[in-house]
């Protein structure tokens, strides 16, 4: 039987000797985030910033400058018409693209109006049948001020609350350094993410927020599994220095990892280029964030641990953890 | 390890097999649909068509026939959310309260002078200027003496409002218990308006619930544009017939006390009216839109009995002035009264359309909302969208299930088949177990199934690695399949709970179609958790039972 070995069955990779250089990387990333964010923004949708969301499909082609003009007439305030492209037409070479004539087309919401407009709605759909003959308005979407306002906040907390939890979670299970050390991975991950949606100006809307929940699931998840071999390392070879530890530990869960990572990242490919337009976004991010959060669970995480020290004798109950075995670090 | 009891066996086996045979209905889902309405229709009493026959005919009773609902993005539909301003009731209350007070304080105008309102700020206080300022204290107990206590369980002893003295003034409030009591009461009626108009425009299974404190969510399935829907549940649809004073050419003109001043619904001129109106949609029983002589749509309605004689009686006596229909702050129209009308019916006309004089019998037979309301939200996704999607996601979840099955092959071999067998038993667990909870599949939630797929073979990517690390230890086979699962078990656990605490926060946080993504996410875990533990376990002890090799691949 023909078996696909990724890996030899012992690995013996050292991950860090480079140590420095990825914490370079991964700080400079981090930065870029924060700066893309403060400079441009994220691009939020119409959950977070109120509006109302058009997806229409026309029989006919239609110019998206035709729309704009129909647009211009009706003073509906800002607004703004994009064509919606296909990834699965452009591998077949961008034949399917154009014969679904769909663009998304997008009103700005009065702020302060907690109310949708719905005579804008009206107008709008009216103008458009009068002027391309027969439209489809596959979506409508349209949210007042005051709940975007809420989901903002909503969004916010449930991000906070899942870190928090997790933060505690850890905590519990394992020792204060290896929680410290997951969440800065996490936070880390979720800066990068949100990075990533403000340089490409892609729409960040309340699935992406869903997304980076699990990105934090995920993300933990693979932590966690190197996590739970260092501590059982711990017990086991308890006069190694931390480095070789870690290394050992990285090593022994490295097939599992990529497994892992392999098997998601096939199932959420089939989404993102199969599952249509709405989930594209969300399973984006979801790729995104299974690449950062496997390469964070060993680069940030384990890296933070090394950084820390760790309380080495698991036998006995240990009040000084952390401070023993400083002069392992690097 | 690999010993199971028999009890064991059972338990495991059991669930596999509900899993298996009640997820059945899913691979026919438009088949069942269509047979459940129509044993439903019949249940309700409804006449058995042939068609209805035909559906039932095509799944057995005895066959399973619980499946998942289908959330409004994959099926077509509306979702509105609208908010209640529950403070318009307020003002209403707070003039009943005046009426009372001024009648009381005009009994001891000797003691206290005269009495003035003033204009206040907030919406549930009322405040009253005393003449005699030394003697306000004598006032306010006066109006205290009005208080009634609050009729609700939970608020014993609570008085509807408080009286307080803010310097030469009577401040009174409406209490809290008072506000909640209003509040549940202008819910009730605004809940029970809102599914009338719904009902009367005809949609199907429109569910309609009431949100936190003052918000209603109203979803309608099968609908592709909201628009229509928003202006039947967005009116207030308050009509009022009012004695006409005057016509004005604007909104400026001098208006005297007991009289207003409202724009016609041609927007070209004013009309000042008596304010008391002679009588209200309140009393109307039934109103349907008709034609005028003109054979122009018009809306004809009937009045209740009390209605009748009050509407009789005016029409009489005001033979040759004009009358004036008000709906929503508007005059509709402004007729002049040719005869006397008894029996209380009569017809409203106006520019209408068909379309607005159908609306506006169906508003009128609703009956009006107690409070305006505002719609916060509106998410309309179209019939055709909503099949895309399904189908978009379920090719996506057969191809992303193909791979991953190909891939756990490729590294694991006969192993790797195992769990693909678990991971099929999942899928089937999950839809089983989302159709008997009654959880509604939105298209995130297909999304939670695809990444369920390839983050469920990780519990079992955990324990055979773990297998191959203590095979290349020792040469037991039997005894390195048990380690691997013993060493590899905290590790699942503490990852898995990890991921629940995302899904079960997105549970508690998200609404809508997030909150569909997270309930497949946290299901997905637990089922996935139970098959790779239990199932690909109890499949492995098989094959060794059956075979006992001394030498195992992974």
């Amino acid at each position: 039987m023909i078996r696909l070995k990724l890996l030899p069955e012992k690995t013996k990779f050292d991950f860090f000797s480079k140590a420095r250089f990825f914490s370079v990387i991964s700080i400079v990333l981090i930065g870029i985030s924060v700066l893309a964010n403060l400079l441009f923004g994220l691009n939020f949708g119409i959950d977070f910033r109120g509006g109302t969301l058009l997806m229409v499909q026309s029989e006919k082609p239609v110019k998206v400058s035709e729309y704009r003009q129909v647009l211009v007439g009706l003073d509906l305030g800002d607004t703004s018409v994009t064509k919606i492209s296909d990834p699965k037409a452009q591998i077949s070479g961008g034949l399917i693209d154009d014969s679904r004539n769909i663009v998304l087309i997008r009103i700005e919401q009065q702020p302060q109006k907690d109310d949708i407009e719905n005579d804008k709605i009206v107008l709008l759909k009216n103008a458009l049948n009068a002027s391309f003959g027969s439209i489809n308005f596959l979506q409508t979407e349209s949210v007042g001020a005051k709940v975007s306002k809420e989901l903002v906040i909503k969004g916010l907390t449930s991000i906070l609350l899942a870190v928090g939890a997790v933060l505690f979670y850890i905590w519990v299970r394992f020792e204060w350094q290896f929680a410290l050390g997951a969440v800065l991975a996490l936070v880390h991950d979720v800066l990068i993410t949100i990075g990533i949606f403000s340089l490409l100006r892609l729409e960040f809307n309340l699935s992406i927020v869903a997304a980076i929940l699990t990105i934090v699931g995920y993300s933990l998840n693979d932590t966690v599994i190197v996590y739970d071999r260092i501590r059982e390392n711990l017990k086991k070879f308890n006069k190694r220095p931390l480095l070789d530890l870690l290394n050992i530990s990285i090593n022994e869960t490295l097939s599992r990892t990529l497994v892992t990572s392999i098997t998601t990242l096939l199932a959420l490919f089939a989404l993102y280029l199969l599952g249509g337009d709405v989930l594209r976004g969300f399973t984006f991010a979801m790729i995104w964030g299974v690449l950062i959060g496997t390469y964070s669970s060993i680069f940030i995480a384990s890296a933070i641990l090394l950084r820390l020290g760790v309380k080495r004798d698991w036998s006995k109950p240990d009040n000084e953890a952390g401070t023993q075995f400083s002069e392992f670090d690097t | 390890m690999l010993n199971f009891s028999r009890i064991k066996v059972i338990l495991i086996v059991l669930p596999c097999v509900w899993g298996l045979i009640a997820s059945l209905p899913h691979l026919n889902y438009s088949r069942v649909e269509r047979a459940n309405d129509a044993r439903e229709a019949t249940q309700l009493g409804n006449p058995v068509t042939e068609k209805m026959r035909a559906d039932m005919e095509r799944w057995p009773r005895w066959l399973p026939s619980e499946i998942v609902n289908l959330g409004l993005d994959l099926r077509g539909g509306a979702h509105l959310l609208v908010e209640v301003s529950v403070e318009d009731v307020y003002h209403e209350k707070l003039e009943a309260i005046w009426t009372e007070v001024r009648t009381s304080l005009r009994e001891i105008r000797g003691k206290i002078g005269g009495i003035r309102r003033v204009e206040s700020v907030d919406l549930d206080t009322l405040r009253i200027r005393i003449e005699k300022i030394d003697k306000i204290d004598e006032a306010a107990k006066e109006i205290k003496k009005l208080a009634r206590p609050v009729v609700s369980l939970s608020s014993v002893g609570k008085n509807e409002f408080d009286v307080t003295i803010d310097s030469d003034s009577v401040v009174i409030k409406i209490s809290e218990p008072e506000k909640g009591r209003l509040n549940d009461l202008t819910m009730a009626q605004s809940l029970e308006i809102i599914r009338r108009r719904v009902d009367e425009a005809g949609t199907r299974e429109p569910s309609i619930q009431r949100q936190g404190s003052k918000r209603i969510l109203v979803q309608v399935p099968g609908i592709g544009s909201a628009e229509e829907l928003l202006d039947l549940i967005g009116k207030t649809a308050k009509l009022t017939f009012h004695p006409v004073v005057s016509i004005a050419s604007n909104s400026e003109s001098v208006v005297r006390p007991g009289q207003i001043i409202l724009p016609s619904s041609e927007g070209s001129n004013y009309y000042v009216l008596e304010k008391k109106y002679v009588v209200s949609g309140n009393e109307l029983t039934n109103s349907q839109p008709s034609f005028d002589q003109n054979n122009q749509p018009a809306v004809s309605f009937q009045f209740n009995p009390s209605g009748g004689r009050k509407f009789g009686s005016y029409t009489k006596q005001n033979i040759g002035s004009p009358f004036a229909i008000v709906l929503d702050n508007e005059v509709i129209s402004a007729p002049v009264i040719q005869s006397h009308i008894p029996g209380g019916s009569g017809i409203i006309t106006g520019n209408f359309t068909v379309e607005e004089s159908n609306r506006l019998a169906i508003l009128l037979r609703a009956g009006a909302l107690p409070a305006e309301i505002k719609v916060l939200e509106q998410r309309t996704i179209g019939p055709e969208l909503g099949s895309d999607s399904i189908e978009a996601g379920k090719v996506a979840a057969i191809i992303s299930g193909f791979l991953v099955a190909g891939f756990m092959v490729l590294s694991y071999g006969l192993f790797g088949l195992f769990a693909n067998i678990a991971l099929l038993l999942n899928v089937a667990l999950l839809f089983s177990i989302m159709a008997i909870i009654g959880a509604t599949l939105t298209l995130p939630g297909i999304a939670g199934i695809v990444l369920t797929l390839g983050m469920a073979v990780d519990a079992n990517v955990l324990v055979f690695e773990r297998i191959r690390e203590e095979l290349s230890k020792q040469k037991n086979v039997l005894r390195s399949i048990e380690l691997g699962y013993e060493r590899a078990l905290t590790s699942i656990i503490d990852a898995n709970v990890t991921t629940m605490i995302a899904a079960v926060i997105l549970f508690v946080l998200g609404s809508g179609p997030v909150r569909g993504f997270s309930i497949t996410l946290g299901l997905g875990i637990l089922t996935s958790v139970f098959t790779a533990i239990y199932v690909t376990r109890l499949l492995i002890a098989f094959y060794f039972n059956l075979k006992r090799p001394t030498k195992i691949v992974i």
